[in-house]
């Protein structure tokens, strides 16, 4: 379980979270939704500790995370995984020593293990024959995938995923949601996605935040999305002749 | 101003705190100090070896001019070469050359691989992002720089040698001569003293710029302009402070 209490994070004037409090369950999906540009990536950041919160607590399972030293926070991090917007793979590196980075550095497990997990990784994301490719040679929804396979090469207790499923067309996106779904119902990992796609939300969302001018607006899961009257979520919501039809 | 500095060394001394920690894996550290040795090292045979021998040419041509009176031994023309070339042209000059070299590479490829997000995601699988990939660059340097410049120095001897041969204003014998004559170990042990402190300067300067690189391409363009020309800065400060140490 992770916990945000009373966060706050500006940068300079532009207070991009106000006392956003939320909690997210193990095995359940949690999504983070919200316009571009709402916070949802900068939420996602301060949660992991890669942006300092300039007031509020996070916890993981009760460990007061965001009071932690860098060395407390590393051994907390080797539980999580995460998939960044941009995929940030390491282009030095082949696809498969991008998955495999993780095992070498903390498991001491042979070569022929650690390709074999990687392989395992890959195939979950419909990834085959690329091992030896670099990230230049991928595209941009390829990129995406072999990310996620690196985020859950070690098997994450914590997963985070910043918007898994953009750049993929629909089937693939389809995938990669019932992927992260699965797998955090299967090893009862504590997932958060931040996303804007209402697919996803409709798909996957076991639990839903949605952000809003930097504040936590309002909360629910993927049926009572649909029945609400907050006037700032339909808008969201009913974006799309699609989601109106839905209703 | 003066504010900027400071604040600069600070986090600086801070980030090389960071970068001395004991590194994850003992295997993957010098796995990666072999690569970075090719990277930084290997790579810069080429231009340090064409370099040294026309300077060291230039060196005995100059020298060989400047001496009109026969009172002067011809022999002086060697002595001065090896001179120049041991004390400051290989460890100063030579390493300005590698702060250029070297230090762009650095700080773009840290820079790069932070505004791609790469150090985080470093960070975010449990890794001192710093440890992994500052420290294997210095240890390379500090490595590979002292055996640059011995090779310069030899090529710069080389190179003088040659011209004075070929240009018949020394001959090879007198050359060699002064090349043995009044000969200081010591001379060598100060030039390698600072050769590595420069190698240090080069690879922690570059990569601290290249580390705190914020925005996009244009940033990381600016953190390796920054990267050279805060370590040529500081080698030139650091050779003065150095030559006084050693040499007084
Ligand atoms: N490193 C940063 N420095 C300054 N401001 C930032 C930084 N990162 C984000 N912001 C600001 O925070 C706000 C929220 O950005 P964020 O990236 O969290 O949006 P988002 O909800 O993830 O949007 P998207 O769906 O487009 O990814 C924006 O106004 C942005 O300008
Ligand atoms: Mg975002």
């Amino acid at each position: 379980m992770i916990e945000a209490i009373n966060v706050s994070k500006s940068f300079g004037d532009n207070l991009v979270l106000d006392n956003v409090s939320v909690r997210f369950d193990p095995g359940m999906c949690n999504l983070i939704i919200g316009q571009s540009g709402s916070g949802k990536t900068v939420l996602m950041k301060c949660l992991v500790g890669l942006f300092e919160i300039d007031s509020g607590k996070v916890l993981y399972d009760e460990r007061v995370f965001s009071k932690m030293s860098f060395d407390e926070m590393r051994m907390i991090r080797q539980e999580i995984g995460m998939l960044f917007q941009g995929g940030a793979l390491f282009d030095s590196m082949t696809v498969e020593e991008n998955v495999i980075f993780p095992l070498t550095m903390f498991t001491g497990q042979t070569m022929a293990e650690k390709v074999e997990r990687a392989n395992f990784c890959l195939s979950r994301v419909r990834l085959e024959n690329v091992n030896k490719l670099f990230p230049a040679e991928l595209s941009g929804g390829m990129k995406k995938r072999v990310a996620i396979a690196r985020a859950i090469a070690l098997n994450p207790k914590y997963l985070f995923c910043d918007e898994p499923n953009s750049g993929l067309d629909p089937l693939t996106a389809n995938v990669i949601d019932k992927l992260i779904s699965e797998i955090t119902q299967e090893y009862n990992i504590t997932t958060v996605v931040n996303t804007h796609d209402m697919n996803s939300v409709i798909e996957i969302g076991d639990k839903i935040s949605y952000i809003h001018q930097g504040k936590l607006w309002w909360e629910g899961d993927k049926d009572s999305i649909l029945k609400s009257d907050n006037a700032e979520l339909n808008e969201f919501v009913f974006a799309t002749e699609l989601t109106r039809k839905l209703k | 101003m003066i504010k900027g500095f400071l604040f600069h060394i600070g986090r600086y001394i801070l980030l090389m705190r960071q970068v001395f920690k004991k590194p994850e894996k003992q295997s993957i550290f010098i796995r990666q100090i072999m690569v970075e040795v090719d990277n930084l090292g290997v790579d810069s045979v080429g231009i340090v070896a064409f370099l040294s021998t026309f300077m060291g040419a230039v060196l005995c041509i100059q020298t060989a001019f400047n001496i009109d009176t026969p009172l002067i031994p011809l022999y002086t023309i060697g002595f001065v070469t090896r001179q120049s070339v041991v004390l400051e042209f290989s460890p100063t000059i030579i390493s300005l050359i590698l702060a250029g070299k070297v230090g762009s590479r650095v700080a773009s490829e840290l820079g790069t691989m932070r505004v791609t997000e790469q150090i985080d995601a470093i960070e975010i699988i449990g890794i001192n992002p710093a440890t992994y990939l500052i420290f294997p660059k210095i240890v390379a340097a500090v490595i590979v720089n002292p055996i640059l410049i011995l090779m310069s120095m030899i090529m710069a001897i080389l190179g003088g040698w040659m011209a004075g041969i070929f240009t018949g204003l020394v001959a090879s014998s007198e050359y060699v001569y002064g090349i043995k004559a009044f000969f200081e170990s010591y001379d060598i042990v100060y030039a390698m003293i600072k050769t590595v402190v420069f190698a240090f300067l080069i690879v922690s300067i570059s990569g601290y710029h290249g580390f705190y690189t914020k925005g996009g391409a244009f940033e990381v363009g600016t953190s390796s302009t920054k990267g050279v020309v805060h370590s040529s800065i500081a080698i030139i400060v650091f050779n003065l402070i150095l030559t006084n140490l050693l040499l007084s």
